[in-house]
């Protein structure tokens, strides 16, 4: 060992280190500009687009002097960005103020409402990836043929449907002709006060606590709304998976796989999927916030007790202070999703780490 | 010039149009045109994609004459809730007696206005913005794509929602609030497109002649970028259509009594059980017009980008 190896790799770690320093540094100005300009956007909505904030909220009967004292409690006398500076502060403590049509906090609103849109989301995206997946596989392997073809119109009819318009389709067919799902809602009103939720994710909920009549009316309840949020990001997750897959076919160590004589079973599914997987999770991250946003239509179909339906009755009431907080919450969300899901690629890659 | 030669030397008009040395700029910009248009229309489903829009702005021009009965005054005394096939009603109609065939003709105007309206805020935004980060570089450019980068991680749905809660609902509200949220991929592609060109020879001629930046972006870059941007635009028309039959059923686009193809599928909603039609022409419109849109612009993809085809 000689002392300027040594000093030579010290350097080096040293690099190494800086570098992490910096992408973290970058992850971290990433983040924080990304949820101010969140917050800029709802304030600039809440605050600046109405002609009188104080006006919207008291309607323009009150008496000047109730007019005078709400402005001064909202804090609308005060320089804009004094405002600006007690809207971030408040709601990074999650407090948006009262709903006006529910009289509770928005926050508590949300927290209560939250657990179902999570749910419905989280088993269309279920649904999505365990079809999605296999189907975007099978075009790529049969590429061209009738298969493919299929598979393609599926994915471009669920491009271009309006989703609410086949929520109600389904709705006529599934519900009040054949008579295989449940009224919408989330649970009938039979298990309503017999059945105590814990997680607030009624499957969950039902199965930890043994309750089968209960989770099977549920799962009548849930699975309509999910299947049609699951076909919605089908679509987008075949298309990307036959994308992906056909770009990994086309890689020489599928030739050099082929050559020793390896199964196409385990071609496809061992070697090219394994690759194609990395960039998959990506794209399932972004279907799953993209559903909780879709959410908001279907939730409204479904009657689903979920963000989206307290967000659009909030709208018909001109709550807006329920609309901006779950605005924002799902924004925060959606905004996590796509951190995360881009974390996600740099870890599982390691030719997107920083050299 | 051009005239002359071409009698001289007989060729047919194919081959005037694949020549490989052009006479004149006319020639080779119809050459190009013309080789676009052959790997276009080798492509069936977006040829059909092409017809499904043509027919859409020729429906949307002739709504007055096609449409038999009127979209907005319906006869709520003999017509109300007739199902389709009936007698001088297609289509059948809605719960105050409109024909519905009627309404969906002069609703085709209304989808036409939001898809060019949103085209032509959201397009230039995103254009300039693109170009002007592209060609500037430094902390412009980081700047610029910050914003762009915040605006791309917003979900669009609700945040044109809030818009349109705050500004009111109505179509022209629903418009603005679909532009502003959807101008931020235009930007990412314009900024790679004008990385690729700005180091090229032309645009050092450009300035070297003494042309300003301005002038520079805005006549020498930005033209680079059109084509790029116009398959994105495509693409996204199904996306701004499905927003705004979206933002309609909720009540926050197009207010009764137009025609528009959401609101009118909200309005039916309440007959989905007895008589399902009400709802269900307007959803049809809406599929078979964002079918069309998804269509084209995988064709026009496939066509203008090679690089892409075959994925």
């Amino acid at each position: 060992m000689t002392i300027p190896e040594t000093t030579q790799l010290a350097g080096r770690k040293r690099a190494r280190a800086n570098g992490l320093a910096k992408s973290v540094l970058r992850f971290l100005v990433i983040i924080v500009t990304t949820y101010l300009g969140l917050l800029a956007v709802t304030f600039f909505i809440g605050r600046v687009i109405p002609i009188d904030p104080v006006l919207a909220v008291l309607g323009d009967r009150a008496p000047a002097h109730v007019v005078e004292r709400t402005r001064e409690l909202m804090g609308f006398n005060k320089p804009l960005y004094v405002q600006f500076y007690l809207y971030v502060r408040d709601a990074l403590t999650g407090n948006f103020g009262t709903s006006v049509l529910t009289t509770n906090p928005v926050m508590a609103d949300i927290r209560r409402v939250f657990p179902a849109t999570l749910e419905l989301a989280t088993f269309g995206t279920i649904i999505g990836s365990l079809f999605g997946v296999p189907l975007g596989v099978l075009a790529a392997v049969k590429r061209g043929s009738i298969a493919d073809q299929i598979v393609r119109v599926v994915g471009l009819v669920g491009y271009s449907v309006p989703i609410f318009w086949l929520a109600l389709l389904s709705l006529l067919l599934f519900y009040a002709k054949l008579r295989w799902v449940a009224f919408p809602g989330r649970i009938d009103i039979v298990y309503e006060y017999s059945f105590t939720p814990v997680t607030g994710l009624y499957l969950i909920d039902s199965f930890w606590q043994g309750q089968w009549d209960v989770f099977r009316d549920v799962f009548r309840h849930i699975i309509l709304p999910a299947s049609l949020l699951g076909y919605f990001s089908l679509a987008y997750i075949s298309r990307m998976t036959r994308s992906f897959m056909l770009n990994e076919l086309s890689q020489e160590y599928i030739v050099a796989a082929r050559a020793k004589g390896l199964s196409e079973t385990r071609i496809i599914w061992g070697h090219a999927l394994r690759n194609a997987a990395v960039p998959l999770v990506t794209v399932i991250a972004l279907s799953y916030a993209g559903l909780l946003e879709g959410s908001v239509l279907t939730e409204t179909v479904f009657a689903w007790p979920g963000l989206g339906l307290y967000i659009t009755n909030s709208l018909q009431n001109a709550d807006m202070n329920a609309v901006l907080g779950g605005t924002i919450v799902i924004g925060s969300v959606f905004i996590a999703i796509n951190i995360l899901s881009d974390l996600l690629y740099r870890t599982l890659d390691p030719r997107t780490r920083a050299r | 010039m051009s005239q002359s030669s071409l009698q001289t030397i007989p060729v047919t008009r194919r081959q005037w149009l694949m020549s490989d040395r052009p006479q004149s700029r006319l020639q080779a910009r119809l050459g190009r045109a013309y080789m676009t248009w052959q790997r276009f229309s080798a492509n069936k489903l977006a040829v059909a994609g092409l017809c499904i829009i043509l027919l859409l702005i020729l429906i949307a021009i002739f709504a007055d004459v096609l449409a038999p009965h009127s979209p907005v005054i319906g006869n709520l005394g003999g017509a109300r809730l007739l199902p389709p096939g009936s007698e001088g009603y297609l289509l059948g109609t809605d719960d105050q007696g409109r024909d519905i065939l009627s309404r969906l003709l002069h609703g085709s105007r209304l989808t036409l206005l939001v898809i060019v309206l949103v085209a032509i805020i959201a397009a230039p935004i995103g254009l300039l913005v693109g170009a002007v980060s592209g060609y500037a570089g430094g902390w412009v450019d980081a700047v610029l794509m910050r914003i762009t980068d915040i605006f791309l991680a917003f979900p669009k749905l609700v945040l044109a929602l809030a818009f349109v809660a705050a500004m009111g609902p109505g179509i022209e509200n629903a418009i603005l609030a679909i532009a502003i949220t959807s101008w931020p991929p235009y930007a990412r592609i314009a900024r790679a497109e004008t990385l690729t060109v700005r180091n090229s020879d032309y645009i050092a001629a450009v300035r070297l002649m003494g042309a300003s930046p301005f002038r520079i972006v805005l006549r020498h870059v930005m033209p680079m970028c059109v084509s790029s941007l116009i398959v994105r635009v495509t693409l996204d028309m199904a996306g701004i259509i499905l927003t705004a039959a979206g933002l309609g059923f909720l009540g926050l686009g197009a207010q009764p009594p137009l025609p528009e193809w959401g609101a009118m599928i909200a309005s039916g909603r309440r007959f989905i059980l007895d008589q399902w039609w009400v709802a269900t022409m307007p959803g049809i419109a809406i599929l078979i017009v964002s079918l069309g849109f998804n269509l084209l612009g995988d064709g026009l993809r496939d066509a203008l980008d090679p690089r892409e085809s075959g994925q």
